[in-house]
Protein backbone atom coordinates (compact mmCIF):
# COMPACT_ATOMS: atom_id res chain seq x y z
CA UNK A 1 0.00 0.00 0.00
CA UNK A 2 1.15 3.37 -1.39
CA UNK A 3 1.24 5.91 1.62
CA UNK A 4 1.87 9.68 0.67
CA UNK A 5 3.52 11.93 2.89
CA UNK A 6 4.19 15.60 2.22
CA UNK A 7 5.06 16.90 5.33
CA UNK A 8 8.87 17.18 4.83
CA UNK A 9 7.86 19.73 1.88
CA UNK A 10 8.88 22.53 4.08
CA UNK A 11 8.90 26.50 2.98
CA UNK A 12 13.00 26.20 3.72
CA UNK A 13 12.68 23.05 1.45
CA UNK A 14 11.14 24.51 -1.53
CA UNK A 15 12.79 27.95 -1.11
CA UNK A 16 15.84 25.90 -1.04
CA UNK A 17 15.44 23.22 -3.44
CA UNK A 18 12.40 23.81 -5.95
CA UNK A 19 12.68 27.97 -6.16
CA UNK A 20 16.14 28.44 -8.27
CA UNK A 21 15.19 25.70 -10.52
CA UNK A 22 11.54 27.36 -11.24
CA UNK A 23 13.28 30.59 -11.70
CA UNK A 24 15.33 28.94 -14.55
CA UNK A 25 12.56 27.17 -16.02
CA UNK A 26 10.66 30.66 -16.23
CA UNK A 27 13.25 32.37 -17.67
CA UNK A 28 14.15 29.35 -20.23
CA UNK A 29 10.69 30.18 -21.39
CA UNK A 30 10.67 33.52 -21.81
CA UNK A 31 13.91 33.99 -23.23
CA UNK A 32 13.03 31.69 -25.58
CA UNK A 33 10.12 32.69 -26.66
CA UNK A 34 11.68 36.19 -27.17
CA UNK A 35 14.43 35.20 -29.02
CA UNK A 36 12.29 32.18 -30.62
CA UNK A 37 9.54 35.00 -31.86
CA UNK A 38 12.62 37.41 -33.36
CA UNK A 39 14.27 34.70 -34.75
CA UNK A 40 10.93 32.85 -36.44
CA UNK A 41 9.93 36.10 -37.95
CA UNK A 42 12.82 36.96 -39.42
CA UNK A 43 12.90 33.66 -40.86
CA UNK A 44 9.39 33.92 -41.57
CA UNK A 45 10.27 37.08 -43.84
CA UNK A 46 13.36 35.23 -45.60
CA UNK A 47 10.62 32.88 -46.69
CA UNK A 48 8.04 34.93 -48.13
CA UNK A 49 10.59 37.03 -50.09
CA UNK A 50 11.24 36.19 -53.64
CA UNK A 51 14.82 35.88 -53.41
CA UNK A 52 15.42 32.16 -53.46
CA UNK A 53 19.13 32.85 -51.65
CA UNK A 54 17.11 33.77 -48.89
CA UNK A 55 14.04 31.33 -49.17
CA UNK A 56 16.07 28.21 -49.62
CA UNK A 57 18.25 28.57 -46.15
CA UNK A 58 15.17 29.66 -44.19
CA UNK A 59 13.25 26.61 -45.23
CA UNK A 60 15.93 24.28 -45.04
CA UNK A 61 16.61 25.58 -41.43
CA UNK A 62 12.88 25.03 -39.71
CA UNK A 63 12.12 21.72 -42.15
CA UNK A 64 15.47 20.14 -40.19
CA UNK A 65 14.44 21.64 -37.06
CA UNK A 66 10.74 20.80 -36.88
CA UNK A 67 12.00 17.22 -38.00
CA UNK A 68 14.41 16.27 -35.14
CA UNK A 69 13.13 15.36 -31.17
CA UNK A 70 14.11 18.49 -29.28
CA UNK A 71 16.14 16.10 -26.86
CA UNK A 72 18.38 15.49 -29.48
CA UNK A 73 18.75 19.16 -30.08
CA UNK A 74 19.73 19.61 -26.69
CA UNK A 75 21.79 16.89 -26.42
CA UNK A 76 23.92 17.60 -29.79
CA UNK A 77 24.31 21.31 -28.82
CA UNK A 78 25.46 20.89 -25.74
CA UNK A 79 27.95 17.72 -26.55
CA UNK A 80 29.26 20.10 -30.29
CA UNK A 81 29.29 23.71 -29.48
CA UNK A 82 32.19 23.14 -26.63
CA UNK A 83 34.43 21.29 -29.40
CA UNK A 84 33.66 23.84 -32.12
CA UNK A 85 34.00 27.24 -29.20
CA UNK A 86 36.89 25.04 -27.37
CA UNK A 87 35.56 25.41 -23.65
CA UNK A 88 32.22 23.60 -22.20
CA UNK A 89 29.09 26.10 -22.28
CA UNK A 90 27.81 25.53 -19.23
CA UNK A 91 24.34 23.22 -19.17
CA UNK A 92 21.89 26.27 -18.80
CA UNK A 93 23.42 28.86 -21.09
CA UNK A 94 23.11 25.62 -23.61
CA UNK A 95 19.59 24.84 -22.98
CA UNK A 96 18.54 28.76 -23.35
CA UNK A 97 20.33 29.14 -27.10
CA UNK A 98 19.37 25.98 -27.87
CA UNK A 99 15.71 26.48 -26.97
CA UNK A 100 15.96 30.31 -28.59
CA UNK A 101 17.15 28.47 -31.91
CA UNK A 102 15.11 25.11 -31.83
CA UNK A 103 11.50 27.16 -30.76
CA UNK A 104 12.39 29.97 -33.65
CA UNK A 105 11.53 27.13 -36.50
CA UNK A 106 8.02 26.48 -34.55
CA UNK A 107 7.13 30.47 -33.86
CA UNK A 108 8.03 31.06 -37.84
CA UNK A 109 5.65 28.91 -38.91
CA UNK A 110 3.14 30.40 -37.11
CA UNK A 111 4.66 33.86 -37.83
CA UNK A 112 4.48 33.14 -41.88
CA UNK A 113 0.59 32.03 -41.71
CA UNK A 114 -0.21 35.14 -39.81
CA UNK A 115 1.71 37.57 -42.52
CA UNK A 116 0.05 35.70 -45.21
CA UNK A 117 -3.15 36.34 -43.24
CA UNK A 118 -2.80 39.60 -44.04
CA UNK A 119 -4.41 41.64 -47.52
CA UNK A 120 -1.89 42.20 -50.33
CA UNK A 121 -3.65 45.40 -50.12
CA UNK A 122 -2.66 46.37 -47.14
CA UNK A 123 1.14 45.78 -48.41
CA UNK A 124 0.19 48.07 -51.50
CA UNK A 125 -1.34 50.92 -49.17
CA UNK A 126 2.04 50.95 -47.52
CA UNK A 127 4.20 51.06 -50.73
CA UNK A 128 1.61 53.71 -51.75
CA UNK A 129 2.01 56.14 -49.15
CA UNK A 130 6.16 55.99 -50.07
CA UNK A 131 6.80 53.61 -47.58
CA UNK A 132 9.69 51.43 -47.94
CA UNK A 133 9.73 47.71 -47.49
CA UNK A 134 10.79 47.69 -43.59
CA UNK A 135 8.53 50.38 -42.62
CA UNK A 136 5.49 48.41 -44.61
CA UNK A 137 6.38 45.20 -42.39
CA UNK A 138 7.14 46.64 -39.56
CA UNK A 139 4.45 49.38 -39.44
CA UNK A 140 1.59 47.38 -41.30
CA UNK A 141 1.66 44.08 -41.79
CA UNK A 142 3.60 42.47 -38.80
CA UNK A 143 1.33 44.08 -35.79
CA UNK A 144 -1.31 42.85 -37.46
CA UNK A 145 0.11 39.42 -38.11
CA UNK A 146 1.54 39.47 -34.65
CA UNK A 147 -1.94 40.27 -33.21
CA UNK A 148 -4.26 37.83 -35.01
CA UNK A 149 -1.51 35.34 -33.99
CA UNK A 150 -0.94 36.14 -30.05
CA UNK A 151 -3.44 33.03 -29.40
CA UNK A 152 -1.31 30.70 -31.58
CA UNK A 153 1.87 31.92 -30.17
CA UNK A 154 0.55 31.85 -26.76
CA UNK A 155 -0.02 28.57 -26.77
CA UNK A 156 2.86 27.59 -28.57
CA UNK A 157 4.69 29.52 -25.81
CA UNK A 158 2.98 26.97 -23.15
CA UNK A 159 4.50 23.86 -25.10
CA UNK A 160 7.34 25.25 -24.48
CA UNK A 161 7.23 25.42 -21.08
CA UNK A 162 6.18 22.16 -20.87
CA UNK A 163 8.92 21.24 -22.84
CA UNK A 164 11.53 22.94 -20.71
CA UNK A 165 12.07 19.52 -18.53
CA UNK A 166 13.38 17.74 -20.97
CA UNK A 167 16.76 19.75 -20.14
CA UNK A 168 16.92 16.72 -17.67
CA UNK A 169 19.33 15.58 -20.25
CA UNK A 170 21.85 17.74 -19.88
CA UNK A 171 21.64 17.94 -16.41
CA UNK A 172 20.54 21.57 -15.89
CA UNK A 173 18.76 22.54 -12.97
CA UNK A 174 15.37 23.33 -13.85
CA UNK A 175 11.96 23.17 -11.97
CA UNK A 176 11.83 19.16 -12.34
CA UNK A 177 15.34 19.03 -11.38
CA UNK A 178 14.75 20.85 -8.07
CA UNK A 179 11.99 18.66 -7.79
CA UNK A 180 13.98 15.50 -8.21
CA UNK A 181 16.46 16.47 -5.69
CA UNK A 182 15.00 17.06 -3.09
CA UNK A 183 13.03 13.72 -3.68
CA UNK A 184 16.18 12.24 -3.54
CA UNK A 185 17.42 13.64 -0.87
CA UNK A 186 14.81 13.20 1.51
CA UNK A 187 13.79 9.89 -0.13
CA UNK A 188 10.43 11.07 -1.26
CA UNK A 189 10.32 10.70 -4.94
CA UNK A 190 7.04 9.65 -5.77
CA UNK A 191 5.55 12.47 -3.49
CA UNK A 192 8.12 15.11 -5.59
CA UNK A 193 7.36 14.12 -8.99
CA UNK A 194 3.77 13.91 -7.80
CA UNK A 195 4.00 17.95 -6.32
CA UNK A 196 5.90 18.65 -9.61
CA UNK A 197 3.29 17.32 -12.35
CA UNK A 198 0.72 19.26 -10.28
CA UNK A 199 2.24 22.50 -10.54
CA UNK A 200 3.24 21.86 -14.27
CA UNK A 201 -0.13 21.30 -14.95
CA UNK A 202 -1.95 24.02 -12.75
CA UNK A 203 0.79 26.69 -14.75
CA UNK A 204 -0.29 24.89 -18.11
CA UNK A 205 -3.98 25.12 -17.47
CA UNK A 206 -4.56 28.33 -16.29
CA UNK A 207 -2.41 30.00 -19.34
CA UNK A 208 -4.78 28.28 -21.95
CA UNK A 209 -7.43 29.45 -20.00
CA UNK A 210 -6.17 33.01 -20.52
CA UNK A 211 -5.72 32.00 -24.10
CA UNK A 212 -9.07 31.16 -24.66
CA UNK A 213 -10.37 34.42 -22.94
CA UNK A 214 -7.48 36.05 -25.19
CA UNK A 215 -8.93 34.16 -27.92
CA UNK A 216 -12.50 35.97 -27.60
CA UNK A 217 -11.40 39.98 -26.61
CA UNK A 218 -9.30 39.35 -30.45
CA UNK A 219 -12.55 38.26 -32.24
CA UNK A 220 -14.18 40.75 -31.07
CA UNK A 221 -12.31 43.46 -31.76
CA UNK A 222 -11.34 42.27 -35.21
CA UNK B 1 5.36 68.21 -69.59
CA UNK B 2 2.48 66.07 -68.83
CA UNK B 3 1.75 64.94 -65.37
CA UNK B 4 1.31 61.23 -66.03
CA UNK B 5 3.00 60.06 -69.87
CA UNK B 6 2.59 56.64 -70.52
CA UNK B 7 4.47 55.29 -73.72
CA UNK B 8 3.87 51.62 -75.00
CA UNK B 9 2.94 50.11 -71.90
CA UNK B 10 3.17 45.97 -72.14
CA UNK B 11 2.69 43.58 -69.39
CA UNK B 12 2.67 40.04 -68.99
CA UNK B 13 1.73 37.44 -66.22
CA UNK B 14 3.50 34.81 -67.92
CA UNK B 15 2.89 33.91 -71.13
CA UNK B 16 -0.11 35.79 -70.69
CA UNK B 17 -0.31 39.36 -72.04
CA UNK B 18 -2.35 41.65 -69.54
CA UNK B 19 -1.20 44.98 -71.45
CA UNK B 20 -1.06 45.90 -75.11
CA UNK B 21 0.99 48.98 -75.88
CA UNK B 22 -0.96 50.97 -73.93
CA UNK B 23 -0.13 55.14 -74.76
CA UNK B 24 -2.26 58.01 -72.93
CA UNK B 25 -1.27 61.04 -71.61
CA UNK B 26 -2.88 62.85 -68.30
CA UNK B 27 -2.06 66.87 -68.09
CA UNK B 28 -1.81 68.71 -65.41
CA UNK B 29 -5.19 69.39 -63.56
CA UNK B 30 -6.68 67.18 -66.07
CA UNK B 31 -9.52 64.40 -64.76
CA UNK B 32 -9.54 61.67 -67.10
CA UNK B 33 -11.86 58.50 -66.11
CA UNK B 34 -10.59 54.92 -67.40
CA UNK B 35 -13.21 52.51 -67.85
CA UNK B 36 -13.98 48.78 -69.52
CA UNK B 37 -15.14 45.71 -68.58
CA UNK B 38 -13.81 43.82 -66.41
CA UNK B 39 -10.62 41.67 -67.11
CA UNK B 40 -9.71 44.80 -69.26
CA UNK B 41 -6.80 45.63 -67.38
CA UNK B 42 -7.66 49.25 -66.07
CA UNK B 43 -6.86 48.24 -62.37
CA UNK B 44 -3.36 46.85 -64.09
CA UNK B 45 -2.68 49.98 -65.43
CA UNK B 46 -3.11 52.54 -63.08
CA UNK B 47 -1.01 50.41 -60.86
CA UNK B 48 1.51 50.48 -63.03
CA UNK B 49 1.86 54.17 -62.68
CA UNK B 50 2.68 54.19 -59.13
CA UNK B 51 5.10 50.94 -59.79
CA UNK B 52 2.72 49.24 -57.45
CA UNK B 53 2.52 46.55 -60.92
CA UNK B 54 5.58 46.10 -62.99
CA UNK B 55 5.76 46.45 -66.77
CA UNK B 56 7.82 44.81 -69.10
CA UNK B 57 8.16 47.21 -71.98
CA UNK B 58 7.34 50.81 -72.47
CA UNK B 59 7.61 53.66 -69.86
CA UNK B 60 5.77 56.07 -67.78
CA UNK B 61 6.97 58.83 -66.69
CA UNK B 62 5.26 60.58 -63.87
CA UNK B 63 6.06 64.59 -63.90
CA UNK B 64 9.23 63.42 -65.90
CA UNK B 65 10.49 61.04 -63.17
CA UNK B 66 10.64 57.29 -65.61
CA UNK B 67 8.50 54.36 -63.35
CA UNK B 68 10.21 52.25 -65.26
CA UNK B 69 14.14 53.26 -64.54
CA UNK B 70 15.39 50.73 -61.89
CA UNK B 71 17.40 53.58 -60.81
CA UNK B 72 14.41 55.81 -59.92
CA UNK B 73 13.44 55.79 -56.36
CA UNK B 74 10.12 54.51 -56.31
CA UNK B 75 9.27 55.40 -52.55
CA UNK B 76 9.70 58.48 -52.76
CA UNK B 77 7.73 58.76 -56.37
CA UNK B 78 4.96 57.18 -54.79
CA UNK B 79 4.49 59.32 -51.75
CA UNK B 80 3.97 62.15 -54.29
CA UNK B 81 1.41 60.38 -56.13
CA UNK B 82 -1.95 59.86 -53.98
CA UNK B 83 -3.47 56.25 -54.22
CA UNK B 84 -6.59 54.89 -53.46
CA UNK B 85 -8.13 51.34 -53.41
CA UNK B 86 -11.13 49.71 -54.20
CA UNK B 87 -11.22 48.11 -50.60
CA UNK B 88 -10.09 51.39 -49.44
CA UNK B 89 -6.84 49.70 -47.22
CA UNK B 90 -7.21 51.80 -43.80
CA UNK B 91 -4.78 50.24 -41.40
CA UNK B 92 -6.86 48.71 -38.71
CA UNK B 93 -4.66 48.03 -36.14
CA UNK B 94 -4.46 51.96 -36.05
CA UNK B 95 -7.11 54.58 -35.22
CA UNK B 96 -8.12 57.00 -37.94
CA UNK B 97 -5.69 59.78 -36.75
CA UNK B 98 -3.00 57.53 -36.85
CA UNK B 99 -4.10 56.48 -40.02
CA UNK B 100 -3.94 60.24 -41.52
CA UNK B 101 -0.36 60.62 -39.78
CA UNK B 102 1.87 58.10 -39.93
CA UNK B 103 3.24 58.40 -43.42
CA UNK B 104 3.78 62.11 -42.94
CA UNK B 105 5.93 61.24 -39.89
CA UNK B 106 7.75 58.32 -41.39
CA UNK B 107 7.85 59.01 -45.34
CA UNK B 108 7.71 62.91 -45.02
CA UNK B 109 9.52 63.58 -41.78
CA UNK B 110 7.16 66.22 -40.29
CA UNK B 111 6.60 66.01 -36.59
CA UNK B 112 3.63 64.18 -35.14
CA UNK B 113 1.93 67.38 -33.99
CA UNK B 114 2.28 69.09 -37.45
CA UNK B 115 1.22 66.09 -39.27
CA UNK B 116 -2.16 65.13 -36.58
CA UNK B 117 -3.02 68.67 -37.27
CA UNK B 118 -2.86 68.14 -41.08
CA UNK B 119 -4.48 64.91 -40.80
CA UNK B 120 -7.42 66.60 -38.57
CA UNK B 121 -7.57 69.35 -40.99
CA UNK B 122 -7.97 67.03 -44.36
CA UNK B 123 -10.56 64.81 -42.26
CA UNK B 124 -12.70 68.00 -41.49
CA UNK B 125 -12.73 68.37 -44.90
CA UNK B 126 -14.41 65.11 -45.83
CA UNK B 127 -16.80 65.63 -42.95
CA UNK B 128 -15.64 63.39 -40.48
CA UNK B 129 -13.77 65.40 -37.60
CA UNK B 130 -15.91 63.43 -34.91
CA UNK B 131 -14.30 59.92 -36.21
CA UNK B 132 -11.12 61.06 -35.58
CA UNK B 133 -10.53 58.36 -32.53
CA UNK B 134 -12.26 55.75 -34.00
CA UNK B 135 -10.67 52.85 -35.80
CA UNK B 136 -11.61 52.09 -39.84
CA UNK B 137 -13.62 48.83 -38.41
CA UNK B 138 -16.01 51.37 -36.72
CA UNK B 139 -17.13 53.21 -39.74
CA UNK B 140 -19.10 52.74 -42.77
CA UNK B 141 -17.53 51.50 -45.77
CA UNK B 142 -18.13 55.32 -47.48
CA UNK B 143 -16.86 56.36 -44.28
CA UNK B 144 -13.45 54.69 -44.68
CA UNK B 145 -13.43 55.68 -48.26
CA UNK B 146 -13.54 59.32 -47.31
CA UNK B 147 -10.83 58.97 -45.02
CA UNK B 148 -8.38 56.58 -47.36
CA UNK B 149 -8.74 59.66 -49.52
CA UNK B 150 -8.15 62.36 -46.99
CA UNK B 151 -4.87 59.61 -45.97
CA UNK B 152 -4.09 59.77 -49.85
CA UNK B 153 -4.37 64.05 -49.62
CA UNK B 154 -2.42 64.11 -46.29
CA UNK B 155 0.94 63.71 -48.11
CA UNK B 156 0.39 66.68 -50.51
CA UNK B 157 0.53 64.55 -53.72
CA UNK B 158 1.25 66.04 -57.39
CA UNK B 159 -1.65 63.73 -58.62
CA UNK B 160 -4.27 61.56 -57.43
CA UNK B 161 -4.76 57.85 -58.64
CA UNK B 162 -8.28 56.08 -58.04
CA UNK B 163 -8.95 52.84 -58.39
CA UNK B 164 -12.13 51.75 -58.95
CA UNK B 165 -12.92 54.04 -55.39
CA UNK B 166 -16.85 52.90 -55.25
CA UNK B 167 -16.87 49.55 -56.32
CA UNK B 168 -17.21 47.92 -52.89
CA UNK B 169 -19.33 50.29 -51.65
CA UNK B 170 -23.18 49.95 -50.85
CA UNK B 171 -25.45 52.12 -53.52
CA UNK B 172 -26.25 54.58 -50.64
CA UNK B 173 -22.30 55.37 -49.91
CA UNK B 174 -21.10 55.83 -52.99
CA UNK B 175 -22.54 59.67 -53.59
CA UNK B 176 -20.55 60.44 -50.92
CA UNK B 177 -17.32 59.49 -51.80
CA UNK B 178 -17.88 60.75 -55.38
CA UNK B 179 -19.06 64.17 -54.27
CA UNK B 180 -15.57 64.52 -52.08
CA UNK B 181 -13.93 63.04 -55.51
CA UNK B 182 -15.77 65.68 -57.55
CA UNK B 183 -15.03 68.55 -55.20
CA UNK B 184 -11.29 67.49 -55.33
CA UNK B 185 -11.46 67.61 -59.45
CA UNK B 186 -12.91 70.70 -59.11
CA UNK B 187 -10.32 72.24 -57.24
CA UNK B 188 -7.61 71.29 -60.22
CA UNK B 189 -6.31 68.36 -58.80
CA UNK B 190 -4.57 65.70 -61.53
CA UNK B 191 -6.65 62.97 -61.50
CA UNK B 192 -6.63 59.51 -62.68
CA UNK B 193 -9.64 57.25 -62.33
CA UNK B 194 -10.72 53.92 -62.80
CA UNK B 195 -14.27 53.88 -62.16
CA UNK B 196 -17.90 52.60 -63.97
CA UNK B 197 -19.49 55.99 -62.53
CA UNK B 198 -20.42 57.45 -65.79
CA UNK B 199 -22.32 60.17 -63.59
CA UNK B 200 -19.08 61.32 -62.12
CA UNK B 201 -17.39 61.38 -65.76
CA UNK B 202 -20.08 63.41 -67.87
CA UNK B 203 -19.88 65.59 -64.48
CA UNK B 204 -16.04 66.15 -64.11
CA UNK B 205 -13.95 64.27 -66.70
CA UNK B 206 -11.94 65.82 -69.18
CA UNK B 207 -11.21 63.03 -71.10
CA UNK B 208 -12.34 59.54 -71.04
CA UNK B 209 -10.08 55.91 -71.91
CA UNK B 210 -11.47 52.90 -72.98
CA UNK B 211 -9.76 50.42 -72.29
CA UNK B 212 -10.46 46.39 -73.47
CA UNK B 213 -8.94 43.09 -73.45
CA UNK B 214 -5.24 44.87 -72.49
CA UNK B 215 -5.65 47.55 -74.92
CA UNK B 216 -6.78 51.14 -75.10
CA UNK B 217 -9.66 51.38 -77.25
CA UNK B 218 -10.54 54.79 -77.25
CA UNK B 219 -8.74 58.09 -75.96
CA UNK B 220 -11.05 60.90 -76.31
CA UNK B 221 -12.38 64.20 -74.88
CA UNK B 222 -15.41 63.60 -72.33
CA UNK B 223 -18.34 65.26 -75.16
CA UNK B 224 -16.66 63.31 -77.98
CA UNK B 225 -16.77 59.54 -76.26
CA UNK B 226 -20.11 59.97 -75.08
CA UNK B 227 -21.49 61.62 -77.83
CA UNK B 228 -20.15 59.04 -80.29
CA UNK B 229 -17.15 56.31 -79.57
CA UNK B 230 -16.05 55.32 -82.38
CA UNK B 231 -15.80 51.56 -81.94
CA UNK B 232 -18.41 49.11 -81.49
CA UNK B 233 -17.02 47.46 -78.29
CA UNK B 234 -17.24 51.22 -76.45
CA UNK B 235 -20.73 51.72 -77.93
CA UNK B 236 -21.91 48.29 -76.41
CA UNK B 237 -20.25 48.78 -73.28
CA UNK B 238 -21.66 52.20 -73.07
CA UNK B 239 -25.31 50.55 -74.28
CA UNK B 240 -24.91 48.27 -70.76
CA UNK B 241 -24.16 50.61 -68.28
CA UNK B 242 -26.29 53.52 -69.21
CA UNK B 243 -29.22 51.95 -69.81
CA UNK B 244 -30.54 50.56 -66.34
Amino acid sequence: MLTLDFAFLTPAVISGYIVKGFIFSLQLTLIAMLGGIILGTLLALMRLSSKPWLILPAAGYVNTMRSVPLVMVILWFFLLIPLVIGRPLGAEVSAIITFTLFEAAYYSEIMRAGIQSISRGQVAAGYALGMSYRQTMGLIVLPQAFRNMLPVLLTQTIILFQDTSLVYAIGAYDLLKGFEIAGKNFNRPVETYLVAAVLYFVISFSLSMLVKKLQQRIAIIR
Amino acid sequence: MPMIEMKNVSKWYGEFRVLTECTTQVEKGEVIVVCGPSGSGKSTLIKCVNGLELFQQGDILVNGISVGDTKTNLPKLRARVGMVFQHFELFPHMTITENLSIAQIKVLGRSKDEATERGLKLLERVGLKEQAAKHPGQLSGGQQQRVAIARALSMDPICMLFDEPTSALDPEMINEVLDVMVELAQEGMTMMVVTHEMGFAHKVAHRVVFMDQGKIVEDDKKDAFFGSPRSERAQQFLSKILHH
